[in-house]
């Protein structure tokens, strides 16, 4: 459905992304994790067309079939909505708030559709009854500040498919949510996904949330790809230091509690050491040299090739390399 | 909404109340004797206390402000010493003239203000933007009588497009309309410079925010962005500056009446100061208040109507 190679945004001297190289099938899902700053949004952007007007974008971007490296805005715009559509983290913030909520989800049907006004209502109305919204009817006449965040975060859903998208991107789409309305949204997106047999690209920092939500998995970080696969296979087992760092430092999932030690006291939860260093900062080699546990003298200078592992797993770290 | 406006007309009466007596008190403050004015310096003793006693100025304060609001009241805004007609004759006469240059200083104002500053916003840091930044720069810093004198350099003499000034009245509507077009023009110079910053700077803020990147990402052609989902949400400052810039437009008139020799009720206010006509002034700055005070009136009420996050608060 989509699919990027060697994508790179750059910022006058830092870059954002770097060689990211990735693809979605139509009915795949795939998961896109990595901590704050390390290009998730920007690969999501990127996708949509809508890196900022300062960026330079480089690489190849196929969507549907058509090659949009370099396309004008006007021709992404054409493509927006109707072959690739995305929903943000903030939902309250994410609506126009003067707007009622039928005319939000309406709109798109009239400009893009050329539906009447009678038929983008009915068709509003299904739209609403297929992501789950109560009372549709009495939905259509309130505003946003008038309903839920889950609410919210479904209306984003039912605009985002009024044109009926091969490819739906979420970043973030269950972070501003409590615990269990995100998990409502994930079976929703995930439903919804199966049912039209759309490409989900579902980008989000909670491992949680990506392995009920995905089939594959991306981990970013500092702007590239670093370990890629099936999501149960590299959830259970990662082979990338900094997948390993990042699954360590969850709290208890899945029932397990934060261990203890051998005298029985808690064990502080492992964290990665350090921060996603600036862009402009990052090593020229392995963007997690400097961070990692099991650092090699070259890991800093030297840039790890994507080691292919059985599965269609890949990371890139010379530790894989060498045979470790 | 119901009681938001019971709320806002009670307060509304109690600001014009208010203004009446604050008028009605520098009025009487003011040095000047209106008999004096009326009669002349070579006026006799006695004809100035007959006619003091005639207009009622021996009494009490508060017993003419009350006498002057019960006939207030009834439309009855006493005679003007120097015309020696009833005021509210003079002022409905005057006011036609003035109420045009002020609506129209106004559209004009709000028409080329979104234009340029949803323009501007638009070409963030392009030449546009510059351009727009540049002109209402210079826009700002020019006085309105100035501009007046500019524009009738330009095109009155020695264009010879329009009239450098006065007024043919309303029986011909064509040459009423072009003897207004440079007094409006000079009254928005000013106003849609101060404007077109104000709805540059409000769109700016709100094209940062998510639902506008929202109708990006629904791929919603440009223009449709910024006039739909833009310009509404950054009405609320816009609205705001509109109001106050209502109150500068009237008082504006009074400058540009004189320029272009025009007869409405700046020129009026102007003259009737000039005369110590108490009656006349009294009645116009209660007027020109009034005026200031409905706009701020209904600035509020369309803040609600603008914005449904407001009527749950109202």
């Amino acid at each position: 459905m989509i699919a990027l190679s060697d994508v790179s945004v750059g910022f006058d001297g830092a870059r954002a992304l770097r060689d990211v190289t990735l693809s979605v099938a139509r009915g795949e899902r795939l998961g896109i994790v990595g901590e704050s700053g390390s290009g998730k949004s920007m690969l999501g952007l990127a996708m949509m067309g809508m890196v900022p007007d300062a960026a330079r974008i480089a690489g190849e971007i196929v969507l549907d079939g058509t090659a949009m490296s370099g396309a004008p805005e006007r021709v992404w715009r054409r493509a927006r909505a109707r072959k690739v559509a995305m929903i943000f983290q903030e939902p309250m913030a994410a609506l126009n708030p003067l707007q009622r909520l039928g005319e939000t989800v309406m709109e798109p049907l009239l400009v893009h559709q050329g539906l009447g006004r009678s038929a983008a209502r009915a068709r509003t109305l299904e739209l609403f009854d297929e992501v789950g919204i109560p009372d549709p009817e009495a939905r259509l006449r309130q505003y946003p500040h008038e309903i839920s965040g889950g609410q919210r975060q479904r209306v984003l859903i039912a605009l985002s498919l009024t044109c009926d998208p091969a490819l739906l991107i979420a970043d973030e789409p269950t972070t501003a949510l409590d615990a269990h309305v995100a998990l409502r949204i994930i079976e929703l997106l995930v439903r919804l996904a199966d049912k039209r047999r759309m490409a989900l690209v579902f980008i989000s920092h909670d491992l949680a949330a990506v392995a009920r939500a995905t089939e594959r998995i991306a981990v970013m970080y500092g702007g590239e790809i670093v370990e890629g696969g099936p999501t149960p296979a590299v959830l259970a087992a990662p082979r990338h230091p900094y997948t390993r760092g990042l699954l360590g430092a969850r709290p208890g999932i899945g029932g397990q509690t934060p261990g203890r030690d051998a005298d029985g006291r808690r064990k502080r939860l492992p964290t990665i050491p350090g921060s996603v260093p600036p862009l402009s900062l990052l090593p020229a080699g392995c963007r997690f040299a400097g961070r990692c546990a099991v650092e090699l003298s070259h890991c800093a200078a030297v840039r790890p090739e994507p080691y292919r592992l059985p599965d269609g797993r890949f990371a890139a770290c010379h530790l894989l390399g060498a045979g470790t | 909404m119901g009681y938001f406006l019971l709320r806002r007309t009670v307060g509304f009466l109690a600001t014009v109340l208010t203004i009446t007596m604050v008028v009605f008190a520098v009025m009487n403050i003011l040095p000047g004797d209106p008999a004096l004015t009326i009669l002349g310096i070579d006026a006799s003793e006695q004809a100035l206390a007959a006619l003091r006693a005639q207009l009622g100025l021996n009494d009490p304060v508060l017993v003419r402000y009350a006498a002057w609001i019960g006939d207030a009241l009834t439309g009855d805004f006493g005679t003007s010493h120097s015309y020696r007609v009833p005021v509210s004759e003079l002022v409905l006469e005057r006011m036609p003239l003035t109420l045009s240059l002020a609506i129209g200083g106004m559209v004009a104002t709000v028409l080329l203000a979104l234009v340029l500053g949803i323009g501007a916003a638009a070409n963030h840091r392009k030449s546009g933007d510059w351009g727009v930044m540049f002109l209402s720069q210079i826009g700002i810093a020019v006085p309105s009588f100035w501009a007046a004198m500019l524009l009738v350099l330009l095109f009155a003499v020695h264009l010879q497009w329009l009239p450098p000034g006065g007024f043919p009245g309303w029986s011909d509507p064509v040459a009423a309309v072009r003897a207004l077009i440079l007094p409006v023009a000079a009254l928005t110079i000013v106003q849609a410079a101060v404007l077109a910053r104000v709805t540059r700077s409000s769109a700016l803020e709100v094209m940062r925010l998510d639902y506008v990147r929202t109708a990006r990402a629904m791929g919603y052609p440009r223009q449709r962005i910024l006039w739909r989902h833009v310009l509404p949400n950054a009405l609320v400052p816009i609205v705001t500056i509109v109001g106050l810039q209502f109150a500068s437009l009237i008082t504006g008139t009074i400058v540009i009446e004189n320029v272009f020799y025009l007869p409405g009720l700046g020129r009026l206010v102007f003259q009737a100061i000039a005369n110590r006509d108490l009656p006349l002034v009294q009645a116009l700055v209660t007027l020109f208040a009034v005026i200031v005070v409905t706009v701020n009136f209904l600035v509020d009420v369309i803040y609600v109507m603008i914005d449904p996050r407001l009527k749950a608060r109202a």
